[in-house]
């Protein structure tokens, strides 16, 4: 067995003038929950068409368990999809749908009804075995089109966005279920999303995907805390971005000259001295206070406003010409009424050179 | 009156279903009751229709019935349990629409599916395309489908050409069904193409993905999906096709016969109206029968078992 279900190796697919894939390279491991991440039109299901055989890479190649797939049609590859909008067979019903795959593979009567009773109870859906799909509710069908995947046991399940047409609460229960079922059954799973939440607390790695590249591969901590672009920084949860240009490198750490101001923090992939880039510090990472411990990172700013949304609370302060985002995590003692500053007033922001990154444009 | 509909929504249906429900009793169901009783009667001394009422007429179209399996390559394949002269018509003509069904089936199918996959910007224009025969008048179309297929017309012209011998083709039942085929060509096509641009093709995406091959997804998930436009397509090509008269005539010249044009002659040439109205009712009988059974079975296809 190959340490990969899947490989892409520099794989490209135009359409036309459009290039939806643009050089991909990456390796799913086995039985890993991967995600493909990325704003609209950047490539994903694209992506996983190409894995599934319904593309055909312009230049490129793909592998499956270590074996190139060439131009091996879809029905001949070890993988099943969910598809985005579940694509259940209308004019069947829930049995029907789950057990296709297996009738399709010639499996006996009798082991298939099993099988598809197997599957319908992995999903909790034995009960509704007889229903057609138009009588199920959005949540209920997700889970058959889930199950008509699973029952094939595929080496590897491709998701597009499955979740993508649940309202949020469903959606959360799905997220905890479909993980919890991809670790009992020990299967690839490649999902995509672009709910970049959802990709933190499922995946055990991610792929963010921007205009057909892709940027960066991680696991989820590698991707928010040390992402190895502004793109990837800025799309993965809130971070404040100052602009300036590196003056020195040093340690690992990079020195940022942004409006006369000075600013240390680690230096991220390709940082040199002379070029322009990008401070990101994330708002929970950002302190004020009345006088600063240190010189390093800290500037007086003034309070724009203060917002209490429960788990925390949420400050702007402007530091020059640009705002920043200040969050503070509520506890007791955050409840005193004159514990933070209040707008208008002048504060002193700093933040640990360590918990900064400074990154190429 | 806007205030009498409001109060009762039944008369508001009623009063616009009017037009139509009269269209329908006026010019439909009065004289289809008049074919009725007059099937019954007899003939008077000018051979007019009159009493007394009889079952003849109806008894008449199997009166020379004989039990005689066979099996025949004339105008296509024919099996067959009984003999007479009716009701080998009677056979023969479903028969030949069957096969005329079949055809146009198979040939439209693919155009309708063509059509349904172009960009949608040239849909419109192949629809139009198909519609465009509409514009001149049938007789006139069978009249040049006459002039193609005659000894010296162009398809024989090409084959001499071509240094191949001529084949006779006129007034054979060759003739007959290529009419039948092209005469109901759009029919077929226009009920196909409006449920295959409706069809998902995510579906067959699916249906691949789950190990079917091209065929098995056609016909397991393709052809149930669109089996509303099959046999919307197939009685409107069928039905006709039992009781064509002009394209019988043309195309087959007396010498191939279907019903339609035996009836046809019982109301002119030999004006026995009782026998052709007798005739004419069994048919709607027997085409009603067969449409309803294959309704019911297409249904059944929607609903196969795993
Ligand atoms: N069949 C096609 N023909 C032409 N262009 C296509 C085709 N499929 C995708 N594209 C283009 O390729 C690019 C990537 O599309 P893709 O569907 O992979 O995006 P995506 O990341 O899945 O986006 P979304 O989150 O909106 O689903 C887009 O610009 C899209 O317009
Ligand atoms: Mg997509």
């Amino acid at each position: 067995m190959s340490e990969f279900a899947v490989e892409m190796h520099n794989v490209t697919k135009v359409f036309g003038d459009v290039v939806a894939v643009d050089h991909v390279t990456m390796g799913i491991r086995q039985n890993e929950f991967f995600a493909m991440l990325g704003p609209s039109g950047c490539g994903k299901t694209t992506s996983l068409r190409l894995i599934a055989g319904f593309e055909r890479p312009t230049t490129g190649e793909i592998f499956i368990d270590g074996k190139p797939v060439g131009n091996t049609p879809p029905f001949q590859r070890d993988v099943n999809t969910v598809f985005q909008s579940y694509a259940l067979f209308p004019h069947m019903t829930v049995e029907q749908n789950v057990g296709f795959g297996l009738e399709m593979k010639g499996t006996p009567h009798a082991e298939l009804k099993r099988r598809v009773m197997q599957a319908l109870e992995l999903v909790r859906l034995p009960h509704l075995a007889t229903r057609y799909p138009h009588q199920m509710s959005g949540g209920q069908q997700q889970r058959v089109a889930l199950a008509r995947a699973l029952v094939n046991r595929p080496k590897v399940l491709l998701l597009d966005e499955p979740l993508g047409a649940l309202d949020a609460k469903l959606r959360k229960e799905m997220q905890l279920e479909l993980k919890t079922l991809q670790r009992e059954i020990g299967i690839t799973f490649v999902f995509v999303t672009h709910d970049q939440e959802e990709a933190l607390s499922m995946s055990d790695r991610i792929a963010v995907f921007s205009r057909g590249k892709v940027l960066q591969i991680g696991t989820p901590l590698e991707i928010y805390e040390r992402p190895n672009c502004r793109f990837v920084a800025d799309f993965i949860g809130e971070t404040n971005f100052i602009e300036g240009t590196v003056s020195e490198v040093r340690n690992g750490f990079a020195v940022l000259q942004s409006n006369g101001r000075t600013f240390v923090g680690r230096a991220g992939e390709n940082v040199q001295p002379g070029i322009p880039a990008v401070l990101s510090v994330r708002p929970e990472k950002v302190q004020l206070v009345e006088q600063p411990a240190t010189s390093v990172n800290s500037y007086d700013v003034r309070v724009m406003s203060v917002a209490y949304v429960g788990s925390d609370t949420r400050v702007v302060v402007r530091l020059g010409e640009q705002d920043i985002d200040v969050w503070e995590q509520n506890s007791v003692s955050t409840l005193d009424p004159n514990y933070f500053f209040a707008p208008g007033e002048t504060a002193w922001l700093t933040f640990p050179p360590e918990n900064a990154l400074i990154l190429t444009d | 009156m806007m205030q009498l509909f409001r109060r009762h929504p039944q008369l508001q249906a009623a009063a616009l279903m009017f037009p139509g429900a009269f269209w329908l009793i006026a010019f439909f169901l009065i004289p289809l009751a008049i074919m009725g009783v007059i099937s019954f009667m007899s003939r008077d001394a000018l051979g007019d229709p009159a009493p007394p009422y009889t079952l003849n007429n109806y008894l008449d179209i199997f009166r020379d019935v004989r039990f005689n399996p066979s099996i025949s390559l004339d105008g296509g394949f024919t099996v067959r349990l009984i003999e007479g002269l009716y009701v080998d018509l009677f056979w023969r003509s479903l028969w030949l629409s069957l096969i005329s069904t079949v055809i146009t089936l198979l040939i439209a199918f693919p155009v309708a599916l063509f059509m349904a996959r172009l960009p949608r910007r040239y849909r419109n224009l192949a629809l139009f395309a198909v519609m465009i025969p509409f514009w001149t008048n049938f007789l006139v179309r069978t009249y040049a489908l006459q002039f193609m297929l005659r000894g010296n017309g162009p398809i024989n012209t090409l084959l001499r050409a071509l240094g191949l011998a001529p084949i006779e083709l006129l007034f054979t039942p060759t003739a007959v069904m290529l009419g039948l085929v092209y005469g109901n060509l759009p029919f077929m096509i226009l009920p196909l193409y409006t449920s295959l641009e409706k069809f998902d093709w995510t579906m067959i995406e699916a249906a691949q993905d789950l190990g079917a091959n091209a065929w098995q997804a056609f016909r397991r998930v393709m052809l149930p999906l669109v089996s509303p436009g099959v046999v919307a397509g197939s009685i409107l090509t069928f039905v006709p096709a039992v009781g064509s008269y002009v394209t019988v005539d043309l195309m087959g010249g007396g010498r191939t016969n279907m019903i339609g044009y035996s009836i046809a002659q019982q109301f002119s040439t030999i004006a026995n109206w009782p026998f052709g109205s007798a005739m004419a009712l069994l048919m709607m009988i027997v085409v009603t029968v067969a449409a309803v059974l294959y309704f019911r079975s297409s249904r059944g296809e929607q609903r196969t078992i795993v």
